[in-house]
């Protein structure tokens, strides 16, 4: 039986095609940016060695430490608002609708699958000022407040971000916590009502640390994802107004294929690649001792 | 206290909650509807009548644009191109190299398994420099192939964590008993594994499905020709095309991009929620 189970040959048929294609397409890729962060130049020009003077660049680079803190700042906003937000909605479906919310689960989940340029054209029209009024500034004007050119101003554009992602992905986190939440045995939720628990000393003694370990993958997918943003910001404001709303992905993305800048480019991406690891690993960290204590 | 007046009294105490699910829903579904409502408006009823106004008429005119000039069928086409066989590639692999990492047994298989989830993690724009350079020395920059060949690569990480995941609740019994009756081990990829995980494949197929037909970054890195953009780089030009914007012919490409994502999703929903999330809870 056992030879069955260690046939070699069938073992390398098998994963020989995966392996294969991963690690060229992937792994030799991953190490060969990292290569060329030490050069200048790019593949039609040819390149020259410049040693760690990218690196030294990129710390001086004022666009990029504004894309760099944009990342973080956008990605630590939208990872709080879309979890709170998730857990809220699968209280809702929980605690509220009961075995009734499955439509309504199913309607809020369907903005997840549906295409990131499509829905951001449908929010620049949402939010549009000129030449047509849209339905937001409309509504606005109505309750007395002045046009507000939403895309246009740094300020005001970034929240726009923010509300569509959110509009997008609340669905998605609230079936993924609700998935948790269901899993909480219903005589543990009973015996602290008999114990005297109401409502929010319940969802906060009981509730939420038994939901710990979902809200933990809950807040480390969205934290990648959110790290590595870049459908949506293209597709709505394209980093705009000026460099206002650009983050790291997009940044890198002007300097390699716009600019040509091939090493300069891969550092950047180098960076964010370096962020994505020591959030993930940080959060991992924090979140497992604060399990253990509760 | 009648049971009537109860009653009432019950209803009104959840009308709060009634609103706000309903202002919920609404928030969702109205900008879509909106949408929909749009692409059967001519320009100037976007210029002078306000948003909430129903169209004049309800004639497919914006949709023939659409198509004819936007060439939104090309898109769609170049996309189905582009998707269904890196599906088919991501499957077949992901289904092999998951029974090789899962039901067989060698030295190193976790690590490898590992070695295939830290792909999960780096983001696209760490590999995009050295496979632009690769693709353009080959001279595929003009074809579909680069959009291919990336997307078989990228889909391995979850699709094969996902499979081998699957094939590990697969009881090991059913393995030891097919071998007991003599069948090989290719045997029992094909006539005992496979059955018993196709519906995780078909979960896997859909969700790489939405991840390839939505992706923007690596269609907008290797695409240079026009006439070979995929659906989501042809609606992103869409505003470009028409100089100043064209609303009716936009609205449409928007209307067909949603509805069409909506027909699948009406009938494969619970399907799809739990392929999403798994991806999330496993990755």
């Amino acid at each position: 039986m056992d030879k069955v189970f260690r046939d070699r040959r069938a073992t390398l048929v098998m994963l020989a095609p995966a392996l294969l294609v991963y690690t060229l397409v992937m792994i030799v890729p991953i190490f060969w940016s990292v290569g060329y962060t030490t050069l200048d130049g790019n593949a039609v020009s040819g390149f020259t060695f410049v040693g760690l003077d990218n690196y030294k660049a990129f710390f001086q680079d004022s666009t990029a430490i504004d894309a760099l803190l944009f990342t973080l700042k956008y990605a630590v906003l939208l990872t709080v608002l879309q979890v709170v937000a998730g857990y809220g909605l699968a209280l809702l479906y929980v605690f509220y609708l009961k075995h009734r919310s499955s439509l309504v689960r199913t309607i809020l989940f369907f903005p997840v699958i549906l295409p990131t340029v499509a829905v951001a054209l449908m929010f620049q029209r949402v939010f549009e000022a000129a030449p047509t009024v849209g339905p937001i500034n409309t509504i606005i004007m109505a309750l007395g407040g002045n046009l507000t050119d939403f895309l246009g101003d740094p300020h005001y554009s970034f929240w726009v971000i923010i509300v569509m992602d959110l509009w997008r992905s609340m669905g998605f986190y609230g079936v993924l916590l609700y998935a948790g939440l269901v899993e909480i045995p219903d005589d543990v939720i009973e015996a602290a009502r008999l114990d005297g628990a109401v409502r929010w000393r319940m969802v906060r003694h009981v509730v939420i640390p038994l939901s710990l370990p979902v809200l933990l993958s809950a807040v480390i997918f969205s934290i990648n994802g959110t790290l590595k943003v870049f459908d949506t910001i293209v597709a709505l404001t394209n980093g705009g107004p000026g460099t206002a709303t650009t983050p790291l992905t997009l940044y890198m993305f002007r300097t390699s294929f716009a600019y040509g800048e091939y090493g300069y480019g891969s550092t950047v991406a180098f960076m964010l690649t370096l962020m994505c690891l020591l959030v993930t690993v940080f959060i991992f960290r924090s979140m497992r001792g604060d399990a253990t204590k509760g | 206290m009648t049971i009537v007046s109860r009653s009432w009294s019950a209803r009104l105490r959840r009308l709060p909650g009634v609103l706000g699910v309903g202002f919920l829903l609404l928030l969702v579904v109205y900008p879509m509807l909106w949408i929909l409502l749009g692409s059967f408006k001519q320009q100037d009823e976007f210029l002078s009548e306000p948003f909430w106004a129903l169209p004049r008429s309800w004639s497919l005119t914006n949709y023939v644009s659409a198509f004819v000039d936007g060439g939104l069928g090309i898109y769609i086409r170049n996309s189905a191109l582009v998707v269904f066989p890196s599906l088919l590639l991501i499957l077949a692999f992901g289904v092999a190299a998951a029974f090789a990492l899962e039901v067989l047994v060698w030295k190193g298989r976790s690590s490898v398994l590992v070695l295939f989830l830290a792909g999960i993690m780096v983001p696209t724009q760490m590999i995009l420099l050295p496979l632009f350079a690769v693709y353009y020395r080959a001279g595929l920059t003009g074809s579909l192939w680069p959009l291919v060949i990336t997307y078989t690569a990228i889909g391995m990480p979850l699709s094969v964590f996902m499979l081998a995941t699957y094939m590990r609740a697969v009881p090991r019994e059913v393995f030891e008993a097919a071998i007991l009756d003599g069948a090989s081990v290719y045997r029992i990829f094909w006539s005992v594994t496979i059955p018993l995980v196709r519906n995780a494949i078909f979960t896997v197929a859909l969700v790489q499905f939405f991840f390839l037909w939505n992706d923007l970054l690596i269609a907008l890195t290797f695409v240079s020709r026009s006439d070979l953009r995929t659906i989501q780089v042809g609606l992103l030009n869409f505003t470009g095309q028409y100089g100043s914007v064209d609303y009716g012919p936009m609205f449409a490409g928007i209307s067909v991009s949603v509805f069409g994502t909506l027909a699948l999703y009406a009938f494969l929903n619970k399907r799809v929620m739990a392929g999403l999330t798994a991806g999330a809870v496993k990755g």
